[in-house]
């Protein structure tokens, strides 16, 4: 693991992909950091933070499609996978050595709320804290990220995928509110999520008989639950993926200047299934 | 040691490795020898953990590859078919990577490294980047990375492609330098190449086993003992005579030529050696030669991994329009079908 990630990260720093992702995410912090907090007046950096998330979604694309497809692409990844180290910790190796890079402009950052305590009032413990969420829903992107790149060996579809992704991610609040409303709605929306979820696990484990168990007792769970009270459903589905709004919890940093410690830990779990799903993308394509 | 049992690889309706078994002892120069598309390098990518089989098992050095699979591998240096390379990095640095890589103790890694350079003579190259380095550079390269560690087992799918005339002579001398000391295990569908280096052979065909054994013992099972080279002093009527008189000859041919002597090929039910001596010193013709028909390597992969064994020998008959050859035909393909089993 630890001679993955030297090897990547000094990869980073040797090729332009390094230096041209720090740059532009410092760039654009620094922009919005001017705008609202230098010209604007307003104390609080998060302010600036939270209107250059969209930035993400450009970035980060760049920075990960290379990982785990350029390895597969140039027959590189036969040296890790046949090497005694672990899937696991090639992974984990790639990941921090992404998230290394990704820590040098949020480090950077860092310099940006005592520029403000410089000039007055500053609020450094809000600020401190949205600069850490911010880090950590950057992190959960960037293994979206990794993933997508594990699931292909073309860089520019790895690089299309996460965007595409990370845009349903940055609307999701929005598309949310367009969900039916009704029980019914909700009932078969549920429904769609259960079967996505059946489908997934299938995909992971092989065994059709454990997705179909599955599906059916969750099919029987959701329609026992529905007649007996539906009332419960109406506006459940929006409710249910409202929850798990990926920018929700940075938001709750970052405007209510709460330390929204659920936030913190659906972003760490997001980051440890994320990761678990690329190690079981690499060990299913052996089996394929 | 490496034992492979019962292996299968199945990619949907077709079997890339079709239940292959054998087993390579220690210290041996170990070919793997097919056509293209045999499955020789599936099979090495089992071998080495980079794909799993759909069923049976690997066991190197008593650690199975999917159960142990950081024993196995610290025992194996691998050479793929592309070398692993990283263009961007100079070949030092990316031989320190493997080391690290390969977990070697950090105070024997420059150590390691600068005796695989020095095998693999890239001590020239130490600096340069690999994306600028020539094919057969690269593929030294990859070498090096496979030997680093001097792991018990080392991999190689065809490690001379690319290479030139010179270079594939320095890695077999290679080859045979790292068999004092370790079990070498290699690919190609050049039977030269294999016939130059390997003391065993396994020629697979369609992913099933086809045959194993040392490069002599193939030839000499291969070869057709009922027939024979015949050089004689006398002419070529008297040498029919002969023949005709001989109960077991089947079919023969004869070829005078002008120093006085005939060449004949002897075709036989059973072996006829002994009463063809008696039979020529009966006659006071002299019986310069016998030889047995020898198969070479060539002939052996060729008869061994002909797809279509029926029209191989309707191919042959055609050739030679002689009843005897179609039966030997016949023979080399029955014996080909054993060998399956």
């Amino acid at each position: 693991m630890k001679a993955i990630y030297k090897r990547e990260v000094q990869s980073f720093f040797n090729s332009m992909m390094g230096w041209v992702f720090i740059a532009a995410l410092t760039v654009f912090i620094g922009i919005y950091f001017m705008a609202y907090n230098l010209l604007g007046g307003v104390p609080y950096f998060s302010t600036a933070l939270a209107n250059v998330l969209f930035i993400f979604m450009v970035l980060v694309p760049i920075l990960t499609m290379r990982t785990m497809a350029e390895e597969r692409h140039s027959k590189t990844d036969q040296l890790l996978l046949t090497s005694p180290a672990t899937v696991t910790g090639v992974i984990l190796g790639m990941y921090l050595a992404l998230l290394t890079v990704f820590a040098v402009p949020m480090l950077l950052s860092c310099l940006c709320p005592l520029i403000i305590k410089l000039n007055g009032t500053a609020f450094l413990l809000a600020d401190y804290a949205s600069i850490f969420a911010f880090f950590l829903l950057g992190a959960v992107e960037i293994a979206i990220g990794l993933l997508i790149s594990a699931l292909t060996e073309s860089q520019i579809i790895a690089a299309v995928g996460t965007f595409f992704i990370l845009l349903m991610l940055y609307l999701w609040d929005g598309l949310v509110g367009y969900l039916p409303a009704t029980a019914v709605g909700s009932l078969v929306g549920l429904f769609v999520l259960l079967i996505i979820i059946c489908l997934l696990l299938n995909a992971l484990s092989n065994n059709w008989t454990i997705s179909l168990y599955t599906l059916l007792i969750g099919a029987a769970a959701l329609i026992g639950f529905y007649i007996r009270n539906n009332a419960l459903y109406k506006g459940l589905m929006a409710k249910v993926l409202g929850k798990f709004s990926p920018l929700a919890a940075f938001k709750s940093f970052a405007n209510d200047h709460v330390f929204d410690i659920s936030g913190a830990l659906l972003y760490v779990s997001l980051i440890a299934l994320l990761i678990f799903l690329t190690v079981q993308v690499l060990q299913k394509r052996r089996w394929n | 040691m490496i034992e492979v049992k019962n292996l299968v690889k199945r990619y949907g309706n077709h079997y890339a490795v079709d239940h292959l078994s054998f087993t390579v002892e220690d210290g041996q120069i170990f070919g793997f020898l097919g056509p293209n598309g045999a499955g020789k390098t599936t099979t090495m990518s089992i071998m080495t953990g980079y794909l799993a089989a759909t069923e049976g098992e690997v066991i190197i050095e008593g650690h199975n590859i999917l159960e142990e699979p950081e024993e196995a591998k610290k025992c194996i240096g691998y050479l793929p078919e592309l070398p692993p390379l990283y263009p961007d990095m100079t070949v030092a640095e990316y031989l320190r990577f493997v080391a690290e890589l390969k977990r070697l103790p950090r105070e024997e890694r420059e150590n390691q490294i600068s005796k695989v350079i020095s095998l693999t003579h890239l001590e020239d190259m130490t600096n340069r980047l690999i994306k600028n380095l020539s094919k057969g550079y690269k593929q030294r390269v990859g070498l090096a990375q496979a030997i680093l560690g001097f792991p018990k087992i080392i991999i190689l799918d065809e490690p001379t492609v690319g290479l030139d005339p010179k270079q594939v002579v320095e890695v077999r001398d290679l080859i045979r330098h790292l068999s004092k000391e370790h079990t070498v295990i290699l690919s190609s569908h050049i039977l030269s190449e294999i016939r130059a280096v390997c003391d065993h052979i396994l020629i697979i065909r369609h992913g099933k086993f086809v045959a194993c054994d040392t490069p002599e013992k193939l030839e000499e099972a291969m070869s057709a003992h009922n027939a024979l080279d015949l050089q004689v002093r006398g002419t070529t009527e008297e040498v029919e005579k002969i023949l005709l008189s001989l109960t077991g000859v089947t079919s023969h041919t004869l070829t005078a030529h002008e120093d006085g002597t005939v060449t004949a090929q002897v075709f036989s039910v059973s072996d006829i050696r002994e009463a063809l001596f008696f039979a020529f010193a009966d006659a006071r013709r002299p019986l310069l030669e016998i030889k047995p028909q020898m198969a070479s390597l060539e002939e052996v992969f060729l008869d061994l991994t002909d797809d279509t064994a029926s029209s191989g020998a309707a191919l042959a008959a055609e050739e030679t329009p002689d009843p005897a050859a179609e039966e030997t035909a016949a023979e080399k393909e029955e014996h080909s079908d054993e060998s399956h089993l």
